[in-house]
């Protein structure tokens, strides 16, 4: 059923339809949507006997989770930024545990300065926590997503991350194609753990190991994620069977066939990406683009094959690993490691400044004719950082670099100097 | 499920008098069909008394719900000594998590349970006094306030054990941990601090909160029973005196256990919807020097003899006696 709805709305909806036993939230800007719909969901007994938590902070949200999941029910969860790192000790936990836990996340920067517009710095510092992040382009993305999601958790007993860029899609509204209760169930069977708390059959979860296993306990978890890749396209096939259209997969591609240029992103601004892809081929740019959908596991082995023929990547992220520039393009080059490709990284979008096609379509010309530094900055304000670093030569000055470079771009109400 | 024949555990005088009970009138530890919750060969240290209060808790709970259970452990000691992989001590079904989430996890256990609708298996949680008093303390709160039905059990053994002996909010005052050292003008914990949990868990107006301790373990099975007998948020508090960090003799462990509650220091009590409904009354009141040079972490009170110190803590036994009328003739 289509319907014109916000993204959060969307989701809530497809989650509710994967009918979850336990949920427990903490509100947090911009995933407090989602959250709110799903409680006003199970307090009207739309999600049969749901429990919905109202808990005393992120890290007790997952906390409460790992309990449920541990004792066999499908568990969900959302949250974003401050919020995913306060609970970063029971995210790496959950995978450890081995716990087929979904939750989304409504990407946000991380302060400070504090900032709640969207970025991926939030979801890219638990990159190694052994969950799965799978990223939506769009709202009906976002949606397939976590049907899928639920079932590759299940399936592989290992926890799922739904990657939504916040605002841009948890506040957008959009036609999104609502699944029905009837597709869901053909395609979710019900959830049955590998382990589970069952006082007929006692066992120790959660045990302490030591030197002579934890690596091979480690190993197993990456062998997971190697089998996910093989399970990730598979999922993304039956879902395409049953919903009839095709969302999910490792990666998809844009005009990638014969482009000696190739843009590579996660997420929403992946739209952008396309409408410069089309601009430039008018132009008669050799360009393409792809989305990757899974950045957990990385997919490596297909994004070889896919971009094997082209000269240059870019990769655009929004994202930076201060003191040494980009994540995802660090991955691509170790994935494309061995052959003659370029690979640049574009940091743009930090906390939420928009990344305009027209920067993109510069970046891309700039990028083939001259090259670009690395890495390389989308729309950096370089007056305002230049004379803020001039300043802290010059003197020591009270206050953050923040307040000082809001006095340099002359941002309403920053105090004179 | 395999069963297992379990010793008789002679843990001092005033258990090992099980045997001269009535059948009826006897505690678990008496039957010798019975399986433990938490079987001998786990790795605690010699006269561990969270070892101790643990089996005794888990096997009420045990009886309780004939077995049909579930523990969540915090990390610390207990955990540590049970679960070193790939032996388990637990003959229950067992999860840890972390340090700081075991009440959190529990919630997420009964709330499992709620939406599968059995009602049949319950839920307990454990942690020590760090897991409880400190890092844990706003996931215990939060299942408090939702009063999710959980009995929690902190193990009170005055500090941080599992790390080395540091101090934790419940560490009580002027004794020597390895972050409250004796050296300075005020040697070891400051005076004057630190949390009594009981009470804030009466804070939360919750069902039922009590406190126990391994000197009476007849009390502490009593009362987890009773614990066991109410739905909602529970929580029991059981001083159990730790030999390594306290510096006393592991031969010492119920006597040092019992000495803190006959001197006021760790009163026994009960309370239901936040309000004291019972105690158990101090049989033959000792100082609490008597208590104190047992152990080697207050060895700087007695030498030299830091006179401001000891009476300051015995003003500190007596306001205790004093709040629950622990001497029926002085109430
Ligand atoms: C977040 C975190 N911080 C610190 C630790 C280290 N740690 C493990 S157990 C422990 C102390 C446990 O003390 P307590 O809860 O009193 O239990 P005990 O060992 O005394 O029984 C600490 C500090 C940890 N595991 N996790
Ligand atoms: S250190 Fe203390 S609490 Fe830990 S096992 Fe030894 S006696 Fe028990």
């Amino acid at each position: 059923m289509k319907q014109h709805i916000e993204g959060s709305q969307a989701v809530a909806h497809a989650v509710a339809l994967c009918r979850p036993e336990v949920m427990a939230c903490y509100p947090i800007s911009p995933q407090t949507h989602i959250v709110e719909t799903l409680s006003l969901k199970v307090k009207a007994g739309e999600i049969g006997n749901c429990q919905f938590l109202n808990v005393e902070s992120e890290f007790g949200a997952l906390s409460v989770l790992i309990g449920a999941s541990a004792m066999g029910a499908r568990t969900y969860t959302a949250t974003t930024s401050q919020g995913l790192l306060f609970m970063a000790e029971a995210v790496y936990n959950a995978a450890g545990l081995g716990l087929p836990i979904v939750m989304t996340i409504a990407n946000r920067a991380i302060g400070a300065p504090i900032n709640i517009w969207n970025d991926h710095s939030d979801s890219m510092a638990m990159r190694d926590a052994g969950w799965i992040q799978l990223f939506a382009e769009d709202n009906q993305e976002a949606v397939d997503l976590h049907i899928q999601a639920f079932r590759l958790a299940e399936e592989l007993s290992c926890p799922v991350m739904v990657c939504m860029d916040g605002y841009i899609l948890t506040h957008a509204y959009e036609v999104v194609d609502l699944p029905t209760q009837e597709q869901v169930d053909a395609y979710l069977p019900p959830f049955e753990p590998v382990q589970v708390l069952d006082p007929q059959d006692p066992v120790s979860i959660g045990a302490m190991v030591g030197p002579e296993a934890f690596a091979e306990v480690r190993y197993l978890a990456h062998d997971k994620h190697l089998r996910a890749l093989e399970v990730i396209p598979r999922l993304s096939q039956t879902f395409q069977d049953i919903f009839q259209r095709r969302s999910g997969g490792l990666l998809k591609t844009y005009h990638t066939d014969e482009a000696e240029t190739i843009l590579l992103a996660l997420g929403s601004v992946n739209g952008t990406i396309k409408d410069a892809v089309d601009d430039l081929r008018k132009e008669g740019w050799p360009v393409g683009s792809i989305a990757l959908r899974a950045f957990r596991p990385f997919p490596s082995h297909a994004l070889r094959h896919v971009v094997e023929d082209a000269k240059r990547i870019i990769v655009i992220e929004k994202d930076l690993a201060v003191g040494k520039g980009g994540i995802v393009s660090s991955d691509v080059k170790m994935a494309l490691q061995g052959l003659p490709i370029i690979v640049d990284t574009v940091i743009a979008g930090l906390g939420g400044r928009p990344i305009p096609q027209a920067s993109v379509i510069d970046t891309v010309k700039q990028a083939c004719l001259e090259g670009l530094e690395e890495p390389h900055f989308l729309d950096l304000n370089w007056d305002a950082i230049n004379g803020e670093l001039t300043r802290q030569q010059a003197q020591r000055r009270s206050g953050s670099t923040a307040e000082n470079i809001l006095r340099e771009i002359g941002a309403p109400g920053a105090s004179p100097i | 499920m395999s069963y297992q024949r379990v010793k008789f555990y002679q843990t001092g005088t005033f258990t090992v008098g099980n045997r001269l009970l009535d059948e009826s009138d006897r505690t678990v530890q008496a039957g010798m069909d019975r399986t433990n919750s938490l079987n001998s060969g786990h790795r605690a240290c010699q006269g561990c008394g969270e070892a101790l209060g643990a089996r005794y808790a888990l096997d009420a709970v045990m009886r309780a719900t004939h077995q049909q259970m579930v523990a969540v452990n915090a990390t610390g000691c207990l955990e540590v000594f049970s679960s070193p992989y790939p032996e388990s001590a637990w003959q229950i079904p067992w999860l840890h998590s972390l340090f700081g989430n075991a009440p959190a996890v529990a919630s997420g256990v009964a709330a499992a349970l709620r939406a599968k609708g059995r009602t049949d298996i319950r839920v307990i949680a454990q942690g020590g006094d760090g897991a409880t008093v400190d890092i844990g303390f706003g996931c215990l709160s939060g299942m408090f306030e939702r009063n999710d039905d959980v009995l929690y059990v902190c193990y009170d053994n005055e500090a941080y054990m599992n790390t080395g002996v540091q101090r934790s909010g419940s560490t009580p005052p002027r004794a020597w941990t390895n972050t409250t050292q004796a050296v300075g003008t005020d040697p070891g914990n400051p005076m004057g601090i630190g949390k009594n949990l009981p009470r804030i868990a009466m804070a939360h107006g919750i069902p039922y909160v009590a406190t126990a301790s391994v000197a009476d373990l007849h009390d502490l099975e009593a009362k987890v029973t009773k614990a066991m007998s109410i739905r909602g948020a529970r929580y029991i508090h059981i001083h159990v005196p730790c030999p390594l960090g306290w510096k006393s003799d592991p031969a010492h462990t119920i006597k040092v256990a019992r000495l803190a509650v006959e001197s006021g220091l760790f009163p026994l009590f009960e309370a239901e919807g936040g309000e004291v409904t019972d105690r158990t009354p101090i049989r033959k009141k000792v100082s609490v020097e008597q208590y104190l040079e047992l152990q080697g972490r207050f060895r700087h009170l007695f030498h030299p003899r830091d006179k401001g110190a000891l009476e300051a803590i015995q003003a500190m036994a007596d306001a205790n006696i004093d709040r629950y009328q622990l001497i029926p003739s002085e109430a």
